[in-house]
């Protein structure tokens, strides 16, 4: 497949007939960088808007089930799907209210911080295999680094609002969103200590399973996701604790405690700028189950080696097409969980949340951590070999330097370091 | 591009910088050190050192602002809280930032800048492939952690940084275990009489 200009390129996409033929077509334009750029950022973007509108309504016909109601049912036909649009339009008409105590700079910012945070962090994350907006060596390090701004957003709020419920709901949450990311960056850590890379795309291909080792082994390869690691299933479930809490989800939500704090740091906003610290709630919660799909439970791999055949094969855009499919797919139901736990537990008292964290979910992260990086150890002095299976790890465990052709003396030193 | 962007984030960082010294109300200053401070994460991205922006974004921005905006938070009377600076305090901050510009001054004076450019124009196209590969292939976290295990791939014989990582990690540890004194909970002797 060569890579042509603009022009040539929309002369090939308008002459493609059948299918195959419009794929090559549209993967076939080569684009300079700030079209490239540009392209990304509509993309993600698309992609950011999305979980808003989805899983607002997905939220109103759970929490509808869960209370014996129907949840939304007239707009937009049978199941009420265009709620959040008619909710949408609505808050754009709403008037932009600030409070004459307010700091009406930073009281204006700071929505913007939110949901700039949020959106900044999607660009890190990977739809499927290279299909990421920007593909970073420290991709879950700069996530993690990207969600800790959106406690700057909240603080500002609250501290802007001139409003003591904004003000004290800001610490609040802020304490809590702090004192989380320590366990979740933690938890988030123990794939990334078992695969030897912070690259999420890299993460995720150390656990792509293959249907000819399946073949060879007997293992199922969705054996090969960091889920069904000794550790690390513990560890996904303690990272979606820290996760559902840093997304400020129920139990967590303190800043929502209507009957407690008004609203926390949300009292004094109203229509757009309020719908914007939703808009980044509902994405964060995605970009978390995301993460979380990335780290533990293989990405876009679908565990039964379908796309890695379809890679294999040379159907390399609609294998990648697939992927896409499988990891918003898995996001999803993730994100549907955190619902299902919304409306299902009641909210905790801000000292239990403190205490959760400090006291339950460092010292927990810490021990899985711990065993994460002694478990191969020991296995090595026992069994003399780093995994449980007797066969060789499945999957695409090729470390980076044999991916790439450049010869590579780091890759070799450290090696040679752990077989001392 | 870059070169635009650059300019961009450079006059964005200066100018958080200007006015977090002018600005008399102290959330106004905490957002501009914030916008200085992502400013030159920014800047650290556009050198292609990944890490040192990712580092920025999560140590000083997400970390320490917010460390910040807390002390203000618990030790100011009001939101608005306007702080004032007494004009001792201004003449002794002068001073000491004309030393630390002094110091700056002195170390790019002290660069052979014609040589260096000469150097890079001669190995510029072989390090912008190098580059692209680094940062494509995830050539830039490991040579770093090694280094701070105290190996060296790319530069043979050259030391590690073992000892400084050990002892800021002690460092860490000390203050850890000082802030936990402080904060723990008084327990007073009762004393039997």
């Amino acid at each position: 497949m060569q890579l042509l200009s603009a022009e040539s390129w929309l002369a090939q996409l308008l002459n493609s007939t059948s299918l195959p033929d419009l794929f090559n077509a549209l993967t076939s334009i080569q684009l300079g960088p700030v079209p490239l750029a540009i392209i990304h950022t509509l993309l993600i973007g698309a992609v950011f808007g999305l979980p808003a509108g989805v899983f607002i309504w997905a939220e109103r016909k759970v929490s509808g089930r869960i209370q014996d109601r129907l949840g939304p049912t007239r707009t937009g036909g049978r199941f009420g799907w265009l709620q959040s649009l008619a909710d949408g339009l609505k808050l754009i008409q709403k008037e932009d209210l600030a409070p004459s105590a307010a700091d009406k700079a930073l009281f204006f910012a700071a929505p913007t911080v939110v949901v700039v945070a949020s959106f900044l962090a999607y660009m890190f994350l990977p739809f499927s295999d290279g299909w990421a907006a920007v593909g970073v060596d420290v991709g879950l390090f700069l996530i993690l680094g990207l969600l800790a701004l959106e406690v700057i957003g909240v603080i500002l709020a609250g501290y802007s609002s001139g409003s003591k419920w904004a003000l004290f709901g800001a610490m609040r949450e802020s304490a809590q969103m702090v004192s989380y990311e320590i366990p979740m960056g933690i938890c988030a850590l123990i794939p990334i200590v078992l695969a030897g890379t912070l690259d999420l795309n890299e993460v995720v291909r150390l656990q792509v399973g293959s249907f000819a080792d399946f073949r060879a082994t007997g293992i199922p390869p969705f054996f090969n996701w960091f889920f069904f690691h000794p550790v690390g299933w513990l560890a996904f479930i303690c990272y979606f604790v820290c996760a559902t809490a840093s997304c400020k989800r129920a139990p967590f939500d303190l800043a929502e405690a209507e009957s407690e704090l008004v609203a926390g740091f949300l009292t004094e906003y109203s229509g757009m700028r309020w719908s914007f610290f939703f808009l980044a709630e509902y994405a964060s919660m995605f970009l978390v189950s995301g993460i979380a799909v990335s780290l533990f439970l293989g990405g876009w791999d679908d565990g039964f080696g379908i796309v890695h055949g379809l890679k294999e094969n040379g159907q390399g855009l609609l294998g990648n097409l697939l992927g896409a499919l499988i990891f918003t797919m898995k996001a999803s139901k993730l994100v549907l969980v955190q619902i299902w736990v919304r409306w299902t537990l009641p909210r905790i008292r801000i000292d239990q949340v403190m205490e959760t964290c400090l006291k339950y979910l460092i010292p927990i992260a810490c021990a899985l951590f711990l065993a994460a990086t002694i478990y191969p150890l020991a296995l090595a002095q026992t069994l003399g070999r780093p995994q449980l299976t007797p066969t060789k790890p499945l999957g695409d465990r090729t470390s980076i330097s044999q991916n790439t052709d450049r010869p590579d003396s780091t890759q070799s030193v450290a090696s040679k370091g752990v077989a001392e | 591009m870059s070169v635009a962007l650059f300019w961009l984030f450079a006059i964005l960082a200066c100018g958080g910088a200007i006015s977090v010294v002018l600005c008399q109300n102290v959330s106004r200053m905490a957002a501009s050190l914030i916008l200085c401070l992502a400013s030159v994460a920014v800047l650290y991205f556009l050198l292609g050192a990944d890490f040192v922006g990712a580092t920025q974004l999560m140590v000083y921005v997400g970390g320490t602002v917010v460390l910040l905006i807390f002390g203000i938070m618990l030790t100011s009377s009001s939101p608005s809280h306007q702080l004032r600076t007494s004009p001792a305090d201004g003449f002794l901050a002068a001073g000491i930032g004309v030393l630390f510009l002094a110091i700056v001054a002195f170390t790019i004076g002290g660069v052979d800048w014609a040589a260096n450019s000469q150097k890079l124009a001669a190995a510029e196209p072989a390090r912008q492939g190098q580059q692209q590969q680094d940062l494509s292939h995830g050539m830039t976290t490991r040579p770093l952690a090694l280094a701070l295990m105290g190996v060296r791939p790319d530069k043979p014989g050259a030391g590690g940084y073992l000892l400084p990582f050990e002892i800021v990690s002690v460092h860490l540890l000390v203050v850890l275990i000082g802030a936990a004194y402080l904060a723990r909970t008084k327990r007073r002797v009762v004393e039997n009489q």
